[in-house]
């Protein structure tokens, strides 16, 4: 559906070029939910924008449903803007406009005939949940109902794909979930295909099904959400993955119970996620275990947990237990005291 | 000081005609400054670099010619334009004679004021129109001056007041007028009421104009 091949950003000004996208490749496929990730200056921001050629690639492609942008006259790129719909960080809604003239202005001013258009404001507004507050002015609304008005005003145009630019980066974090889940129903029930960037782990476990980490104009790392979860390969990958997972032992304890018997940390997907594993460990082994830390949460499809845990006992017995632990679809890994 | 009664009705005649006079001045004035003044100012606005219709040459040529112009007090712009004014509309005297220079005096002032009114406007709005696939005339007109309506309401406000003072210079190409009165009669002819008079009248004006332009532009601004 989105198609990025080797789109390269640099921006110019008197004395420095800041390169702000490195040969970046990837693909969206109709239907997902698709997120990217990294801190900002990543350059996240600036990819979601070179997807509707709010800023124009120094070089590569952007194909958006087969069409190459590039290669569009400017008209062109106007009925293609249509149909890809964005949503920001600072809502930009029109202060002097009603919510209900927020989402009428633009279907008029895209050619939207007058007796269709409150037809579609009102069934957009209803999607969002705002259905009695089309009298109002943005001003009076909550940072969540503004959200909700801009993307009933994305949704009004009945796009394909839509773009999402740290959209909830500003809202608290019950609103973000409550606009999150207003994605996920935009993606299910319309199928809406959704690119959406953001700085916050939080946002890809709950709606993601792919997502790319991106640090100094680069994608670093790509791939299903689950993946990235369990085998975070970069660095950068695994501090995102642990900020959602808060595992800070003081390094005291860890030394001193290294000396008792190996600190392990499991990850649970899945199935696997809501067995007992631990508790059978001492039932069936000579060992005691001691939880340290531990935490699980739901991505969009499976839950995924992660233990940490001190095993005490002989070499052997723990051994064992490892090994029985993996048996049943739990990743075991050694923690160290520098990690 | 002679009675309020006295005053009027030696000078009711007199003070009635030139409130018009300047009433007539200013909104023939405004009405054609506005319409030159509002689309340089969106000019001003859209051929900054790095705007929607970047062009240097003609940003930076308008903005010295505005300059220029703005540098020229009106006393002096007046006498100045003269060859022109009977040129344009073919006398140099009276209320039409004073409409060129006048015009050549607020236009550039409206042109500086919508462009500050229109810089105000939140560039992520102009972005979310521009993602949707608007035209660029269109957010021109219906985001960026219309988001910009409160300041733009308030830009004016501040030209009508600064019109009003340059037609007191109006006399003297014989176009009357409040400021007229005021200096023929209330200074020449050394008769104080009429200055005091006028003076009243010009701050209940400016009064009463300042506060329409606030409520106005309170209104426009809807929060």
């Amino acid at each position: 559906m989105i198609e990025l091949k080797h789109v390269s950003k640099t921006f110019e000004s008197k004395h420095q070029q800041v390169v702000a996208l490195n040969d970046v490749s990837l693909q969206v496929n109709k239907g997902e939910i698709f997120g990217v990730i990294g801190y900002s200056g990543a350059g996240k921001s600036t990819l979601v924008r070179c997807v509707n050629f709010l800023e124009k690639p120094s070089s590569g492609q952007v194909i958006v449903n087969g069409k190459d942008l590039g290669q569009m006259t400017v008209e062109q790129l106007r009925a293609a803007r249509q149909n890809i719909g964005m949503i920001f960080q600072g809502f930009n809604l029109l202060k002097t406009a009603t919510v209900y003239d927020n989402i009428a202005i633009p279907l008029k001013l895209t050619g939207v005939p007058a007796d269709q258009i409150k037809e579609k404001v009102e069934k957009y507004l209803a999607i969002v949940g705002l259905s009695d507050k089309k009298a109002v002015f943005p001003n009076q609304l909550s940072g969540g109902q503004k959200q909700r008005v801009a993307i009933a005003r994305a949704l009004s145009h009945e796009p394909e794909v839509l773009l999402s630019d740290e959209a909830t980066s500003a809202l608290d974090p019950e609103t973000t979930d409550s606009i999150l889940s207003l994605l996920l129903k935009i993606n299910r029930e319309l199928g809406i295909t959704i690119l959406l960037i953001t700085h916050e782990m939080h946002v890809i476990q709950k709606i993601c099904d792919r997502v790319a980490v991106m640090e100094n104009g680069q994608i670093i790392e790509q791939g299903h959400v689950i993946d990235i979860y369990t085998h975070p390969e970069n660095t950068t990958t695994e501090k995102f993955v642990s900020s959602i997972f808060p595992s800070d032992i003081p390094i005291e304890i860890i030394t001193e119970l290294e000396k008792q018997g190996p600190i392990i940390q499991l990850t649970f997907v899945g199935p696997s996620a809501d067995q007992p594993a631990l508790s059978m460990l001492s039932k069936q082994f000579d060992i005691h275990t001691n939880i340290l830390s531990g935490n699980i949460v739901q991505l969009k499809d499976q839950p995924f947990g992660k233990l940490i845990a001190h095993i005490k006992g002989a070499k052997v017995e723990t051994d064992k237990a490892l090994n029985y632990l993996r048996e049943q679809g739990v990743q075991v890994s050694e923690v160290k005291h520098n990690g | 000081m002679a009675n309020f009664n006295e005053v009027f009705d030696r000078w009711g005649g007199l003070i009635w005609e030139s409130t018009l006079a300047t009433f007539q001045m200013v909104t023939i004035s405004l009405l054609i400054s506005i319409i030159i003044g509002l689309p340089l100012g969106i000019l001003l606005v859209i051929t900054r670099p790095n705007k929607s219709f970047d062009n240097k040459y003609l940003y930076r040529t308008l903005n010295i010619f505005i300059n220029v112009i703005r540098s020229i007090p009106f006393i002096i712009l007046l006498f100045a334009l003269l060859p022109f004014t009977r040129l344009v509309v073919g006398t140099s005297m009276g209320v039409r004679g004073v409409i060129v220079p006048l015009v050549v005096y607020t236009a550039p002032y409206i042109a500086r004021l919508m462009e500050s009114a229109l810089l105000e406007v939140d560039k992520g709005v102009l972005e979310a129109y521009e993602a949707m696939g608007i035209k660029t005339k269109d957010i021109i007109w219906h985001v960026m001056v219309r988001e910009a309506r409160p300041s733009i309401i308030l830009g004016i406000t501040i030209a009508v007041i600064g019109l009003i003072g340059a037609t007191a210079m109006a006399g003297l190409v014989g176009a009357g007028g409040l400021g007229d009165v005021a200096y023929r009669f209330g200074h020449l002819r050394y008769e104080p009421e009429v200055m005091y008079v006028t003076i009243i009248i010009l701050v209940i004006i400016i009064q009463v104009i300042q506060t329409i332009g606030n409520i106005l532009a309170s209104r426009a601004k809807k929060d």
